[in-house]
């Protein structure tokens, strides 16, 4: 199992580190210095690195590797998993997950640590039961512990530790009964030079913000569920009511949580939200190149395209861009050559583009890579898979809740070659 | 106010100012000490002086503090152990105390006190956590008992803690049994024998049921340990897998790829024409998908999974390649790891679209990738016959880029390809040729090198490309050195004449100025084969003796001429007598060829039709191709090489064939020549083959004298051929069943098939044989006569010749003159007969007859024939179309 765990940052330093078996030396580490070394980029570092006597397991977040040390046999996605759930947990607590923010934290940090794994097994990763045990630092609670000389730390069995729902806690109360459901697509894509469509998938998640008193129990319809066939839910859903009516059955946790994720993959039709047109091309034996991009929606139900910003690596030859935007504003970096074009909204009467030349060392070659074209973009209220949810209903206590749905569409991957 | 102000007290005396901290009547002032030592700890600072005075602060009320004295001390007690023993009492009060919270924490931390004085107090409080009513107690415990088996196993064992942890696995808490499972899972580890885990269908049947209610992390310790079970059958098998499916919806990706190992270790069991086999196949793929849209760490160990999930069932994935499509922003290693996956998915069905991404991603940036995308292209083509072409043609595009690593890269893959589908892509060499310039790494250098030593002839200027490689040649890595070894020996064997001196500056170069062995020894081993040196088969018998071979002394092989190599006398084989006097090279082509070729020559199998000769050919092919070869399947599919010089060489044949000196009386049948002495006695230590080749009832022949002309007896004779033009082979052993007596002939005859592996000869008709006894192995070579290769069925219908004939173009015609043949048109039309030379229509035009005559090879190559002949003129004249 987890047998210690080190937090290094960007420049290469431990700045914490916890053993729940015996101590390893530090030491273990410069393997993962060797390979953060060889590493072009930060996030180039491999996640699985083999030692003489350890594995070192790590991941990259908000620019802080957490890695994980190994000595025995252990399910890889385990470790990944559960660290990611520290980073959660950190981020939770601290309302960031920085170096900075740990070490201002380290006694609650290293409690925690200490509370999530014994042993190396996982003991409590569940948020609500960890803010039973260890209350998160707020500014008014240290004020209070300070003079009256209490504590952080919970000197109750967290309730949701051993029953059968451990994701929840007793005796929640609130005085406004609220349920919030976000429904948040991201669409996958790669589009080819000629405007096909090589692979398009979405990638959804419902977000839910519960505060309901009591022990509510909630059930979710869709109006098309047929769209969910491959989907992940949190432990709280009952897989067999799923399995049989296609009904999300559930007792939820208290705050916010995730409750399923879901895929749709390119073998469906996806529908893709906008459009580029691109000609960017460099002549032979001229410094200069032309560039020319145009944007414009596609599918989009009639819904605005808020938000888009497009990112291209140009490639290494280019020396500098004189650009000219029909809206918003582009800057063009001429040390890693990213070009980025923030677009904001598409005007479906007047499309955006950014049309100009790219200067070229004189003299120097045709460049030979082809730039791959990034948009991101936001479509409110609505999910472009078509996902609607029917209605939602509770049980099991008797007050009437607010209750709210919200729909959302971003890009997630979405790259247009050229 | 956080924790940072903790780290600010670092001057001087801080571990004094510490002390009298901790020492403090204020239990806040205390908190916010050991809060400061913890923080120090955390960074590595040693704050292990501080033992005693942190300890003295554990017997405490406030939960806080003594959590974090717990902590200092399972950091410090392994340095401090005598002090240590001075917190075991508070551990076992701890251990009686009415919260549960304390009492698991206590036996928590004693676990962790890796000190062996403390572990015999331990025992007892264990225990009785052990049996403790509250179920948070007991989970507690049984990972304490992991910990103390980590510490001191035997103690653990004679305690008899584990048949308690057992015994927690028909737990009624699903949490408690899911830690009993994880703790008796990593004791079983560090004792693979022990019987731990011993499953049966009552416990599998309590592991699924608190499957469904215990956590994520208790189900992925559940499933890892239910695929460790046997089922009994696969009704069993059937229904665990049902239970255990719902977790391929889980949210923890751990949990979703440990039940799909389980899944995938029982379905095993499954017979495959059940229902609900398919039905789990299809549920299979949606939750891997499903992981590779995960952040990239997940994916990376996903992907690493599906490749071996792929492999044992490519069919769970088969219509997914679109998901392992690469993003330009991945991070290399997933890049890679993709890449990976789908050339193992990559089938006819879906192989245009995986190369025109495999295209796309050749133009990227990133060196390391861009490489393997090349190599991808090159195992598609490998993979997947049909599309060899369009890979080929896509590497070609790549080449005109010029960018340096992709030359490189792309020539190495096409020799894979070449090696794969021989003589099919030759046409693209001269590509290859313009670029061997750019070559600097040795694998690219070696791979044309091996391109040109392979298809030598049909590159103009292959003597001239090798030998620009030999001037830099002991500056080359290994690599390109053994290979040009050997390209510039398969040069040698292809154009004799032109190259001997390039042949003997490489093996000199090889053997005598090298200090690799591996390369010295190949460079001795080709020198042997050259130069047909005989006494170094002697060693031990009396030709060792004398220094002669035997046929220079054994009797019956008078009128021997006592010809010997130069050097060869005082040469006993050993490797100092070499490098003295290197022997010359002898260019006798035919000997050399079957020498190089049938290095491993087996006789063939008694029974059945002709042997495989694939297997000898793929050790001869290895021992040139220098051990590179790392393609499986090595598929020798050669076009038949029928060329369309079909003239010169042939003639002979033909000539035979009309040579009718024994005039019309000869009975019908077809033309067999007489016996001609092959392999005369002094060339092989006493054995002399005369032979001829017959077709009778469709079958070719091959009759051998072979007669004993040694001193002694001669058994175990064995035959076997070289690859032909026609693939000849012979159809079964070489008959000699009694042992062949000095001075002994004997008639044999072997029936031989043309089923054998093709490649062409000069003359077309020539034919490489080896000849196996209890002395030695011969070789030599003869010709044998076209008109046995035209088969019974080859007379074809006057509509079909008159409009094939017609259809021939006229660089397909061959003219010659056939003299003195005293025989009329009928007659000669009758003989031919015989030899499957069929008349299809006869003509007068002028006193001249015209016959029109078909005949067809055993490789399906029709030829069609005019005969004129003028009555009175011994003179024929023959002209002959084949296409």
């Amino acid at each position: 199992m987890i047998h210690s765990l080190f937090l290094v940052n960007a420049s290469g330093d431990i700045f914490l580190e916890k053993h729940w078996k015996s101590v390893v030396s530090r030491s273990v580490c410069d393997y993962f210095f060797e390979a953060q070394e060889r590493a072009t980029e930060p996030e180039n570092v491999p996640p699985v690195i083999p030692t003489p006597h350890h594995y070192l397991i790590s991941v990259l977040r908000h620019r802080i590797y957490f890695v994980a040390v190994i000595q025995s046999e252990v399910p890889p996605l385990f470790v990944i998993e559960f660290l990611h759930r520290v980073v959660d947990t950190f981020q939770d607590y601290f309302g960031v997950c920085t170096e900075a923010a740990i070490k201002d934290n380290v006694v609650v940090v290293y409690e925690l640590l200490e509370e999530m794994l014994d042993n190396g097994f996982p003991l409590a990763t569940e948020s609500n039961i960890l803010k039973e045990l260890i209350k998160p630092p707020t500014i008014l609670r240290t004020m209070v512990n300070t003079i009256t000389g209490s504590t952080n730390v919970g000197e109750q069995l967290p309730t949701g530790q051993l029953s059968v729902v451990p994701w929840r806690r007793t005796g929640v109360k609130y005085t406004n009964n609220e349920a919030y459901f976000d429904v948040v697509e991201e669409i996958d894509a790669i589009i080819d030079k000629s405007g096909s469509t090589i692979t398009a998938e979405i990638q959804g998640v419902i977000d839910a913000c519960v505060k309901l008193t009591g022990m509510p129990d909630l059930t979710l319809s869709f109006m098309n569920p047929r769209l969910l066939d491959d989907v992940s839910f949190h432990p709280c859903v009952r897989f067999k009511r799923w399995e049989a009516e296609r009904i999300l059955s559930f007792i939820p946790p208290d705050g916010n949580f995730r409750l399923l994720s879901y895929h749709v993959s390119s073998q469906n039709l996806v529908a893709i939200p906008v459009y580029v047109k691109h000609n960017i091309s460099f002549r032979e034996g001229s410094s200069q190149g032309r560039f020319d991009l145009t944007l414009g929606p596609k599918q989009t139900m009639g819904k605005a395209v808020e938000s888009v910003l497009v990112s291209s690596q140009l490639p290494r030859g280019v020396l500098n861009a004189n650009l000219n935007p029909s809206q918003g504003t582009y800057t063009f970096d001429p040390v890693t050559k990213m070009l980025t074009w923030d677009v904001g909204k598409i005007n479906p009467q007047k499309l955006p583009s950014l049309k100009g030349t790219m200067s070229l060392q004189a003299g120097a070659s045709k460049p030979d890579e082809n730039p791959t074209i990034n948009i991101q973009l936001k479509i409110q209220q609505m999910a472009i898979s078509g996902l609607k949810v029917n209605r939602l209903d509770m049980y099991g206590e008797k007050y009437k809740p607010f209750k709210g749905i919200k729909y959302m569409t971003k890009a997630g991957k979405f790259q247009v070659r050229t | 106010m956080t924790d940072s102000k903790y780290f600010t007290t670092t001057k001087k005396g801080e571990i004094f100012e510490l002390k009298a901290e901790l020492n403090s009547d204020k239990k806040e002032k205390k908190k916010e000490a050991v809060k400061k030592v913890i923080a120090s700890m955390t960074v590595g600072k040693d704050v292990s002086a501080l033992f005693p005075d942190v300890v003295n602060c554990m017997q405490t009320d406030n939960l806080e503090l003594k959590k974090l004295v717990y902590l200092y001390l399972m950091n410090y007690a392994k340095s401090q152990p005598d002090m240590a023993i001075m917190a075991v009492n508070t551990f076992v009060k701890d251990c009686e105390d009415p919260n549960p919270l304390i009492r698991a924490l206590a036996v928590r931390t004693m676990g962790c006190i890796r000190v062996d004085k403390i572990t015999e107090y331990l025992c007892e409080p264990l225990r009785k956590c052990l049996k403790d009513e509250d179920p948070y107690v007991r989970k507690t415990a049984a990972v304490c008992v992991a910990k103390l088996h980590d510490i001191n196993a035997q103690l653990v064992e004679d305690q008899g803690f584990l048949d308690t942890l057992k015994d927690l696995i028909s737990d009624s808490n699903p949490m408690v049994v899911a830690n009993a499972v994880a703790a008796l899972s990593e004791i079983a580890e560090s004792h693979p024998n022990s019987n731990l885990l011993d499953l049966n269908p009552q416990t599998i049947n309590k592991l699924l049921t608190a499957l469904n209610e215990c956590t994520e992390w208790g189900q992925i310790f559940i499933l890892d340990c239910l695929a460790n079970y046997t089922p009994r059958d696969d009704r069993e098998s059937q229904s665990i897998c049902e239970r255990v499916t719902p977790r391929l919806s889980h949210a923890n990706s751990a949990v979703v790829l440990s039940a799909v190992k389980v899944l995938m270790k029982f379905m095993e069991m499954l017979p495959k024409d059940l229902d609900y086999y398919g039905t789990l196949l299809k549920k299979l793929a949606p939750p891997l998908v499903t992981l590779l849209s995960a952040e990239p760490e997940l994916q990376y160990v996903a992907l690493r999974n599906i490749n071996l999930i792929v492999q044992r069932r490519p069919e769970i994935l088969k219509h997914e390649m679109k998901v392992f499509f690469v993003k330009y922003n991945d991070p290399i290693y997933v890049k890679l790891e993709k890449l990976d996956i789908m050339i193992r998915l990559a089938s006819q069905a879906n192989i245009a679209q995986v190369l025109a991404e495999l295209k796309e991603y050749a133009t990227e940036v990133d060196v390391d990738f861009v490489r393997k995308a090349v190599r991808a292209i090159g195992r598609c083509a490998i993979k997947v016959e049909q599309s060899a072409e369009r890979c080929v043609s896509t590497l070609l595009d790549l080449i005109q880029t010029k960018v340096n690593y992709v030359v490189q890269e792309a020539i190495v893959v096409i020799k894979d390809i070449f090696r794969k589908y021989p003589n099919k892509y030759e046409s693209v060499i001269a590509t290859l040729c313009e670029n061997l310039d750019s070559l600097d790494e040795p694998e690219a250098r070696a791979a044309m090198i091996w391109i040109v030593g392979e298809y030598a002839e049909r590159i103009d200027n292959a003597d001239e490309l090798l030998e620009s490689f030999l001037e830099g040649f002991h500056d080359e890595s290994t690599q390109v050195q053994l290979q040009l070894l050997t390209a510039i020996v398969k040069l040698f064997l292809k154009k004799p004449t032109e190259t001997q001196e390039l042949v003997q500056q490489v093996l000199s170069l090889a053997t005598q100025d090298s200090d690799n062995p591996d390369l010295r020894d190949r460079g001795y081993i080709y020198w042997r084969l050259l130069s047909t040196d005989p006494l170094i088969c002697h060693i031990g018998t009396l030709a060792s003796v004398y220094h002669k071979p035997p046929s220079a002394f054994v009797e019956g092989s008078r009128g021997v001429q006592h010809k010997r190599l130069p050097g060869s006398s005082q040469d006993t084989g050993s490797a100092a007598g070499v490098t003295e006097a290197p022997p010359a090279v002898i260019p006798s082509q035919g000997d050399l060829l079957g020498d190089l070729l049938n290095l491993d020559l087996t006789p063939p199998t008694t029974t059945g039709p002709p042997p495989p000769s694939s297997g000898m050919q793929m050790g001869a092919m290895d021992l040139l191709g220098g051990g590179l070869d790392s393609l499986v399947g090595f598929l020798h599919k050669i076009s038949a090489a029928m060329p369309a010089s079909f003239n010169a060489p042939v003639s002979g044949g033909l000539d035979d064939l009309f040579d009718l000196g024994g005039g019309v009386g000869l009975p019908m049948g077809a033309y067999t020549p007489p016996k001609t002495i092959w392999l005369p006695a002094m060339k092989a230590k006493g054995l002399e083959i005369s032979g001829t080749f017959v077709r009778r009832a469709g079958v070719i022949q091959m009759e051998m004298t072979l007669t004993n002309k040694a001193m002694s007896v001669m058994t175990d004779f064995a035959i076997q051929f070289n690859r032909n033009s026609f693939g000849l082979a012979p159809a079964g052993p070489l008959q000699v069943l009694t042992p062949l007596s000095p001075n002994q002939s004997i008639e044999v005859a072997l029936p031989l098939s043309t089923v054998g592996p093709v490649m062409k000869m000069e003359p077309l008709n020539n034919l490489q044989v080896a000849v196996k006894n209890n002395i030695d192995v011969f070789y030599f070579s003869c010709q044998y006569p076209i008109s046995m290769l035209f088969v019974e069925d080859g007379k074809m219908e006057r509509q079909v010749f008159l409009a094939t004939w017609k259809d021939i173009p006229n660089d397909n015609e061959s003219q010659f003159q056939i003299k003195d043949c005293h025989l009329n048109s009928d007659a000669a039309s009758n003989k031919l007969q015989g030899s499957n030379i069929f008349t299809i229509a006869k003509r007068t035009v002028e006193g001249q007859d015209m016959l029109y005559q078909s005949m067809k090879l055993t490789n399906s190559i029709w030829v069609l024939a005019e005969l004129r002949v003028q009555a009175g003129n011994p003179n024929y004249t023959v002209s002959t179309h084949e296409f």
